[in-house]
């Protein structure tokens, strides 16, 4: 059987029916990636006897339940998999073998998933093309002379080729709502606090969530009644109540406010997104939403404060990889370490790639002694502002409907020396990490090119189904799943 | 931006063509970061969580994490049940 024209949800009931047996459908996606793989590089690890092992026993099981019973699921390589290498894209973990499993991965399989395999991603989720990845960039299953996106380029990329019906990834400024949009593919951000980021690779922790990429709506917001809810292992999970998203989706959006922020709208957008955009506006009126203009003032200010918030955090963060414990020491054999802040520097300079260098270097400088006001506090005062500035808008509008970046993919080596331009590719993304609210990415039309483009949908804190119904309605009304890479 | 200060303090070493490309980079990167000295925050409270957390009470209980081998498979040089170091002083 084929099963890359289903959707997830389908194959589980396939598979729940006894109508095909999971090692039949483990071992179909085991030969895409051996296929398709090669010329994509969507994945670091592949979990060939782990998931044929798994797909064994759950075939054994008398009673076949679980809302993922039996999925394959591709997993960003920056959560931990007890056993099953985590390398972060990054030298420094190029061995890491981790002791335990994140919680996220966990409840994945206790609903039946089995994980195929660890996803390729920048360094540290440090990028928005893949181009960082220690382990070689992921391609863009549409045109491989174009990025993927990032910095969870793998996971998109492994559901667009249809390596996998699901992936995991992260988002701390737009690492899954970019990729998705990229690779046509949907990728949805939570709320912060929804999920646990218990054994997920720390990189920017007021801003880190993590979310699942699909091909439809259904299947994420599948994914997202599984890895939400409050842990014990993780303090700033919230006890909101998580409902079941997929059997709440409604296509019908009369009622509904949808804002649109005019700050999005400027001479920055490309034409093409611009254009679907406006399509996309038209889908949402037919549908019966009500649409109307919305401000977010600050928004200029969005891109600064992230990358002065994240590069802080991720200096403190990566402060952890000192060659003592765990993961890469340099080798100090023929040329003995001078003193300790020598053998951690050689370490660390020998193990990071130059955009974590870049940031740890940028993070450190804001955070130090002197300038810790001017940079850190000051950006933070102003995320209090701007998470105000989204407070207003939802006394307006249910929902904001936006651009997810300036244009559709670019090509592979246009962007990567030249940082500020990569940094403020990530304007319409970073707001909703530094606000906390719930955002997502859609497929909505290809390009010219022959490129997908997306739409981003936002809503306030905990309002996921609002956000998840609007992307239903686009969904409907352009029906991007049916259509894929011809060269995958 | 004293970037060879900066380095030393983040424990870090940056090749000759690293220090070159961000010592050029850097400049305006924080001139970036400088336009929103321009907000008025007189008064603001720097917000960290964006969204509110309940702090909560857990019964205080033993449970097993992972074990001291566990603990120490992923050390790059390990002496019995301790991580090893080269000499560094």
């Amino acid at each position: 059987m084929d099963f890359t024209s289903k959707e997830a949800h389908e194959i589980k009931d396939l598979l729940v029916k006894g109508e095909v047996s999971s090692q039949e459908v483990i071992q179909f996606f085991l030969q895409r990636i051996e296929d398709k793989d090669p010329k994509i590089n969507a994945f670091i690890t592949v979990n060939k006897e782990g998931a044929l092992k798994r797909a064994q026993k759950l075939d054994q099981l008398k009673e076949k339940k679980g809302k993922l019973f039996g999925i394959p699921i591709a997993i960003k390589d920056m959560l931990c998999t007890k056993g099953l290498r985590t390398t972060a894209g990054s030298k420094i973990l190029e061995n890491f073998i981790p002791p335990y499993t994140a919680t996220v991965v966990k409840r994945l399989e206790e609903e039946g998933a089995i994980v195929i395999g660890k996803a390729n991603q920048d360094e540290f989720a440090m990028g928005s093309s893949n181009e960082t990845s220690y382990f070689g960039p992921s391609k863009n299953p549409w045109n491989f002379e174009y990025v993927p996106g990032g910095s969870s380029g793998g996971s998109a990329a492994a559901v667009s080729a249809r390596m996998a019906p699901l992936s995991i990834g992260t988002d701390t400024g737009g690492s899954i709502r970019q990729p998705a949009h990229f690779c046509g593919v949907v990728g949805v951000k939570p709320t912060y606090g929804r999920v646990s980021r218990y054994g997920v690779i720390a990189f920017a922790s007021s801003l880190d969530q993590v979310g699942p990429f699909s091909l439809s709506v259904k299947d994420s917001a599948l994914v997202l009644e599984v890895i939400c809810g409050w842990d014990a292992n993780d303090s700033t999970t919230a006890k909101a109540p998580v409902s079941e998203w997929s059997q709440n989706l409604s296509a019908d959006l009369k009622g509904l406010k949808v804002g649109l922020p005019k700050e999005y709208f400027t001479e920055a957008l490309s034409e093409d997104v611009r254009q679907t955009l406006d399509r996309a506006i038209e889908a949402v009126k037919q549908a019966g939403a009500h649409v109307e203009e919305v401000s977010l003032p600050l928004t200029r200010y969005a891109v600064p404060i992230y990358y002065i918030i994240a590069t802080s955090e991720a200096s403190s963060n990566l402060a952890r990889y000192d060659g003592v414990r765990f993961g890469f020491r340099a080798d100090f054999s023929r040329e003995p370490a001078r003193d300790l802040v020598d053998f951690y520097s050689r370490t660390r300079g020998e193990g990071f790639g130059t955009e974590v260098k870049r940031r740890i270097i940028l993070g450190t400088h804001a955070l130090s002694s002197g300038y810790y006001d001017a940079y850190y506090k000051k950006a933070c005062q102003v995320r209090f502002l701007l998470r105000e500035d989204f407070s207003k808008a939802f006394e307006k509008c249910d929902v904001l409907m936006s651009p997810v970046a300036t244009t559709s993919a670019f090509k592979l080596g246009e962007r990567i020396h030249d940082p500020l331009t990569m940094y403020t590719n990530d304007i319409y993304t970073t707001s909703s990490n530094l606000a906390g609210l719930p955002s997502m990415s859609v497929p909505v039309e290809l390009n010219s090119e022959g490129l997908p483009v997306g739409v981003q949908i936002s809503a306030s804190h905990f309002e996921e189904q609002k956000m998840l119904n609007v992307a239903f309605s686009l969904e409907k009304a352009f029906n991007f799943k049916a259509k894929r890479p011809k060269d995958v | 931006m004293e970037l060879k200060k900066v380095a030393q303090l983040a424990r870090l070493y940056l090749s000759e063509q690293e220090m070159e490309e961000f010592q050029k980079q850097m400049k305006s990167i924080f001139q970036y970061f400088e336009e929103i000295k321009d907000i008025d925050t007189k008064g603001i409270k720097p917000l960290v969580t964006p969204t509110p957390m309940e702090a909560f009470f857990r019964e205080d209980e033993v449970i097993q994490t992972l074990s001291v081998e566990e603990v120490l498979q992923n050390a790059p040089e390990k002496s019995g049940h301790l991580f090893k170091v080269p000499p560094v002083v």
